[in-house]
């Protein structure tokens, strides 16, 4: 059974704007699950009809099992929830929203103390706990956000936009976090406008763009079928550009490239390809001063689906790549 | 649903307390208001038809106690208010939890806070002469009346919260609370107050409120007026929670 399952799913709000125009999608357990798309595409309408938030107009979702519409209180117990804005009480403190988030779902008074503590502990405010939340930074909200969800150890985490303004050392720590939440089999649904969080951590993505979904699969496979690598390379001064392209064009296409000492060429076989082509230009006496071998991005494929680029595609590539967390 | 009730009151109340600026108009207008009128109208008891008073605070700890709990439920309903626009009702509201105990959680808490604020003011009273006539018996009345009438002021304003959705729409409410006070019996007995005052003050439950409060403070207990005083402040409660209720309702009903 999907652990979301969503069937022509709708939402029109009053005076016609339709936010979600009939979408489907399903979200095998234990996967990790990327809603990406710009600003007012629809992913925050189409979260908070899956957190039970908000009605569908048409359309059907399950979550858990359970229909959002008609068993609301049922995937309620069954979820996680962690939306855009971490929205905490900010005059009381860590422990505190912890404790008050494990009784209201219905935690034994005998262990919300110790799970309260587990999970602060988990996400790294051990110290801060005693603190009122308004003293946080942003991603210390952002964390505590988190583990709320997480307090009841739910089958299915909601994560809307969670590290939209975070700085890139919170941002790799909340994906570092993910990352262990689906190793131990929690089912992540991550909606973001970044293409590299989507890109690092989702086992599969769907973009959304104008309510409907215009693309979905494994990054790998979207991006594959938007195009080749390309090879952007820049020469030295006095180099014979024309006698380069010339000699790139053994190798592949070329591509538009940035005015001056810069060509670019399209080439099917990636990184096995750069020695060769080095090779060849070093044998024409023709000096390379620089060269990247740039793949397919999401935002491409998004070009390609919506013939716009994706907001914030620009934000795709700062922040490395963490090891999982033991 | 009990133990969500009583953990959201006891998380409303705690932060109720921990915002000083939420607190303060609570005492600090009310008390004001007390001293002023206390110090510049205490000639007042001399007029015919003014009721036999020890001294003319005895007479006006119930108007402040009223103004008090009214200003309580303001601010019941511009913390409610605030939780809509910062997004914590939306966690409460995506919680396993019976979507009732939401608003009853904030209305519990503002009970305790109304039993807080009469017991200020009888303190505040007992400490600069005024006097309990009917004793302890009368302090009880007065407590239940006080807590059942902010109780239902809570009530209001979560239900006004409710369904204005942002909380300047809630504050605007504020002066409001003086015309409902200004038009009943809390600040002067009914009996001298000119036409149409009077007339609108006899319709305000505000009047009945105010009367059985103070009746207990300046005269051995009066049975009518104590439970007069009982039925508008059960009203107010009762009319108050069933409103927020289905404030809520629609509001879910709406999304």
């Amino acid at each position: 059974m999907p652990a979301i399952e969503v069937l022509q799913l709708e939402r029109e709000y009053k005076g016609g704007l339709r936010a979600v125009d009939g979408i489907d999608l399903e979200v095998a357990p234990g996967e990790v699950y990327g809603f990406l798309g710009p600003n007012g595409a629809g992913k925050t309408t189409t979260v908070r009809m899956l957190v039970t938030l908000l009605r569908p107009t048409g359309g059907r979702a399950l979550v858990a099992g359970h229909d959002v519409a008609t068993e609301p209180h049922l995937v309620r117990k069954r979820i996680g929830v962690a939306l855009q804005e971490a929205a905490l009480d900010l005059l009381m403190t860590g422990r505190e929203l912890m404790e008050l988030q494990a009784t209201l779902h219905g935690i034994p008074s005998r262990d919300v103390a110790q799970r309260s503590a587990e999970l602060i502990e988990r996400v790294g405010l051990s110290r801060a706990a005693e603190r009122r939340v308004a003293t946080y930074s942003g991603g210390m909200r952002r964390r505590l956000d988190l583990a709320m969800a997480l307090i009841h150890a739910p089958e299915v985490l909601f994560l809307d936009e969670p590290t939209t303004g975070l700085d890139p050392v919170s941002r790799v720590a909340l994906w570092a976090e993910v990352r262990r939440l689906r190793d131990e089999g929690t089912t992540v649904f991550l909606t973001t406008q970044y293409l590299e969080e989507a890109d690092q951590l989702a086992d599969r993505v769907g973009i959304i763009n104008a309510g409907r979904i215009v693309a979905e699969g494994t990054p790998a496979a979207l991006k594959a079928e938007v195009g080749r690598p390309h090879l952007d390379l820049t020469f030295t001064e006095d180099a014979d550009l024309e006698h380069a392209r010339a000699v790139l064009e053994r190798f592949g296409d070329h591509r538009p490239a940035a005015e001056g000492c810069h060509l670019s060429i399209a080439i099917a076989g990636g990184a096995t390809e750069i020695a060769p082509v080095v090779r060849a230009l070093d044998d024409e006496g023709l000096i390379v001063a620089s060269l990247e071998l740039v793949q397919p991005t999401l935002d491409d494929v998004f070009v390609e689906k919506t013939g716009r680029h994706l907001e914030g595609a620009e934000q795709a590539a700062p922040a490395p790549v963490p090891e999982p967390a033991a | 649903m009990r133990r969500a009730s009583l953990a959201l009151a006891r998380r409303a109340l705690m932060t109720t307390l921990r915002r000083p600026q939420f607190l303060a108009p609570l005492v600090i207008f009310p008390s004001l208001f007390l001293a002023i009128n206390t110090g510049g109208l205490h000639r007042s008891t001399d007029l015919p038809g003014f009721p036999h008073v020890h001294g003319f605070l005895d007479f006006q700890l119930a108007a402040a106690m009223c103004q008090s709990l009214m200003l309580g439920g303001v601010g019941a309903g511009i913390a409610t208010a605030l939780e809509i626009e910062g997004g914590f009702f939306d966690r409460l509201v995506a919680s396993p939890i019976p979507r009732v105990a939401i608003p009853l959680g904030r209305i519990m808490a503002g009970s305790v806070i109304s039993a807080m604020q009469v017991v200020y003011f009888l303190a505040i009273g007992l400490i600069f002469g005024a006097h309990i006539a009917a004793g302890v018996p009368g302090v009880l009345l007065v407590m239940l009346i006080g807590v059942a009438t902010g109780t239902g002021f809570c009530a209001l304003g979560v239900m006004l919260a409710l369904r204005a959705r942002n909380a300047s729409t809630v504050q605007g409410i504020f002066p409001l609370v003086f015309v409902v006070l200004f038009v009943s019996s809390a600040f002067f007995p009914r009996r001298l107050l000119s036409h149409p005052a009077d007339w609108v003050a006899a319709y305000n439950p505000l009047s009945y409120v105010a009367d059985g409060i103070r009746d207990p403070i300046i005269s051995p207990l009066t049975t009518s007026t104590a439970i007069e005083g009982l039925i508008a402040a059960l009203a107010i409660a009762a009319l108050g929670i069933a409103l927020s209720v289905a404030a809520l309702r629609g509001r879910l009903r709406e999304a």
